[in-house]
């Protein structure tokens, strides 16, 4: 795409050509290329050349597993019914994903449109972040097209699950919505636009309470094993807590990372107001995963405390947990609090990529790691790691495919500039 | 302004009522502290008399129709089998297995028998979200597999490691457990298979409240001879199976840090907060947007579709 602006070539970001003429669908599309230039670009970019080794090796693990069962790519383990695709794909995804709802809570709630540049952004990393979960989801149930059973056929409504599965799919539908006015605009759809808009305040109130349910509901499925979850990763009392909280600091320094990347990778498709306003976003989003970050890190101790399990500490398990709080927690939180404060965004940035991973490593001792710590310790399937691996990079195409069309990073203009 | 005002408070509001019943308002709670039908039945285990004889693995095979076997029941070296560090457990293929222990102080092994306990109070029952388990007035703990999506978190809730999962099955994977022979025995009143084949009597069928009493009984009668402990009266709400035993109950591999209250217990802290959730925030959101947006013009509107200029 680089090259192509140096021949003066300008990417589809309006909805009327500089002629006065509509773009037809095929030409939105390409991005206003012809064909041969967009299929040239593609070929030059390396990052598809990745995208396109890892689809050839772990799209056919996918088939295989549906062809010939889960118990084919993995363990099958009656000790670890729960492995990566949950373990990472539904625990870690969705609080990475919780950014939607905070933005739009910032922006549509609060009245901050100043931070308008990153909502849809958020809210698009929300969405997707949660649809893969899904997909996730959909590899790792027994009989997927039974998805819809607790919806509709079978209800189980004292279960936790019960709360997450409905309210994971009512929060996609109302992210779907949050979305839609980004396509609506791209596809020339105004009354659509307008009809969402009119409900903005509702979706996002819903959004706020969806969220605060289902992220919390994600630790309460652990309180279902008390004795399976080693005990400075289980708390009876904070689970929910810990789970909510940590995925404010997760949401927001996602879209950090993302945007990141995003300017580093994309930078064609953002508009002047998105890069001339990112650094000044990206040290207030920062500041709020800060906030986060300290009370997490205030409620994990005192959720040791609650319990008196500080005679753990000084186990094997306890420093791994030490590892945790002070590897992913702790030094993301000095990282971040000296880089707002000297305003150095390159710093922000880095300890937004160290909180995200700190939340990963949470989610999989949960889940995985220090689950059943008194039987013993299951490494994955390696067939089960290509197939997260996979789904991973469909999730990170179908991105950058949205964000290249879209008008998430850029504003949609009425008319395209001479 | 006031007028503008009023009427997007009113929208706002409905708009978030809408959100709210869209929402699962229907959080029917499990009941405060179930113990158990009044007439359950259930099965006392009394571990001092297995012999490890495997006769209660095979006949739970024969009744169940279940695949033969890898080594034949009357194998033993089965009990010298260990899987990841773990002693034999059950499986999509055997609903009840026994295992040699070597308690400290003891001369001669011990052999317990492994199978689904039929708690009071579920954990699996509890943790489904489409509601397959269910606990018969008769005691048994049974399974629909016709609405399993195959979730398996009953196999995460279960604090006794029993629900096993066919994996291997394409098209219809489900789990698979001891259900008490509910549907070829129990359901008369006759005792499950395991039971009945049992040439030691180390079990005995009965109502779970009477059971109880020869427990104490036993132990009352016996001194000495028994710990002074059933397993299963009390653990995580009491179960319908339960254990006699001559060693600590550690030493004949038990879990004995389990809670003392239903699995489910722990959980309800989080439950009842899912009602307050969904009454208050709607309010109290919709009110942050009402201050938060006060004086201002009412941004939230066209910022995206045309271009320029910011209100604020």
């Amino acid at each position: 795409m680089k090259k192509l602006e140096t021949f003066g070539i300008k990417p589809h970001d309006a909805s009327l050509k500089t002629d006065g003429q509509q773009w037809s669908l095929m030409e939105k599309l390409l991005l206003g290329l012809t064909l041969d230039q967009y299929i040239g670009q593609a070929f030059r970019n390396k990052f598809n050349w990745i995208l396109a080794i890892i689809f050839t090796i772990g799209i056919p693990v996918i088939l295989y597993r549906f062809v010939f069962s889960l118990g084919a790519i993995t363990h099958g383990s009656y000790d670890y019914p729960w492995g990566l695709f949950l373990g990472f794909g539904l625990f870690c995804m969705v609080p990475l994903s919780a950014s939607g709802f905070m933005l739009g809570t910032t922006v549509e709630i609060f009245g901050r449109h100043d931070f308008e540049p990153i909502e849809r952004l958020a809210l698009l990393n929300g969405l997707l972040g949660y649809f893969f979960a899904v997909v996730y989801l959909l590899v790792d149930l027994g009989q997927p097209w039974r998805l819809a059973y607790p919806m509709v056929y079978s209800f189980g409504p004292a279960a936790v699950l019960f709360l997450v599965g409905w309210h994971v799919a009512t929060y996609l539908s109302v992210q779907v919505m949050e979305v839609s006015t980004a396509f609506f605009e791209w596809i020339g759809f105004q009354r659509g636009y307008d009809f969402i808009r009119k409900g903005t305040i509702g979706l996002t109130v819903s959004g706020i309470i969806l969220s605060t349910l289902h992220q919390g509901a994600l630790g309460a499925l652990f309180l279902y094993a008390p004795g399976k979850v080693h005990p400075l990763w289980y708390s009876s009392a904070f689970q929910w807590i810990h789970f909510f909280v940590s995925s404010i600091p997760a949401g927001l320094c996602m879209v950090i990372c993302v945007s990141t990347i995003v300017i580093y990778t994309m930078k064609w498709r953002c508009d002047q107001k998105f890069i001339d306003n990112l650094d000044w976003i990206t040290i207030a989003l920062a500041k709020g995963a800060a906030m986060g970050l300290s009370t997490y890190l205030i409620i994990k101790l005192l959720a040791v405390a609650h319990d008196n399990e500080w005679a753990y500490i000084t186990t094997g398990w306890g420093a791994w947990w030490l590892l945790e709080i002070i590897g992913f927690v702790v030094l993301p939180l000095v990282i971040l609090s000296y880089g707002i404060h000297h305003k150095l965004v390159g710093l922000c940035r880095i300890g937004a990529f160290l909180t995200v991973a700190g939340i990963i490593l949470n989610r999989l001792n949960t889940a995985l790691i220090a689950f059943n710590w008194q039987l013993y310790q299951e490494i994955p399937h390696y067939l089960e790691f290509i197939v997260a691996i996979t789904i991973f990079a469909i999730y990170v195409a179908t991105y950058r495919f949205i964000l290249a069309r879209l008008p998430i990073l850029y504003k949609f203009k009425a008319q395209a500039d001479e | 302004m006031s007028k503008i005002t009023r009427r997007k408070f009113l929208a706002a509001s409905a708009a978030g009522g809408t959100a709210m019943m869209m929402a699962p308002t229907k959080k029917a709670f499990a009941a405060g502290s179930f113990e158990g039908f009044p007439d359950g039945m259930g099965v006392l285990v009394d571990l001092t008399r297995c012999v490890g004889c495997r006769t209660c693995e095979a006949a739970c095979n024969l009744e169940q129709k279940l695949p033969a076997p890898a080594k034949p029941f009357d194998d033993f070296s089965v009990f010298d089998e260990i899987h990841h560090g773990q002693k034999r457990r059950t499986t999509d293929k055997a609903y009840t297995i026994v295992n040699r222990y070597e308690p400290k102080d003891a001369d001669k092994p011990l052999y317990r028998k492994i199978q689904c306990n039929h708690c009071n109070e579920p954990a699996c029952l509890t943790s489904c979200f489409v509601n397959a388990y269910k606990k018969t007035p008769e005691g048994a703990v049974i399974y629909d597999s016709h609405v399993c999506v195959g979730c398996r978190n009953c196999m995460i809730a279960c604090p006794f490691h029993i629900p096993a999962y066919t994996y291997h099955s394409v098209l219809n994977p489900v789990i698979k457990k001891c259900i008490f022979c509910y549907d070829t025995r129990l359901k008369e009143g006759k005792p499950p298979a395991c039971v009945e084949s049992c040439p030691q009597q180390v079990m005995t069928f009965g109502k779970r409240k009477d059971l109880m009493k020869i427990a104490h009984d036993r132990i009352t009668k016996n001194p000495g001879k028994y710990v002074d402990h059933v397993y299963g009266e009390k653990e995580v709400g009491g179960t319908g199976w339960f254990y006699l035993s001559n060693v600590p109950f550690e030493e004949a591999g038990f879990d004995v840090n389990l809670p003392k209250k239903p699995i489910i217990d722990n959980v309800k802290d989080f439950l009842a907060i899912v009602p307050i959730v969904l009454t208050v925030w709607p309010a109290l959101f919709t009110g942050f947007h009402l201050l938060a947006t006060k004086g201002k013009s009412h941004g939230h509107g066209d910022d995206h579709s045309h271009d320029e200029q910011e209100g604020h």
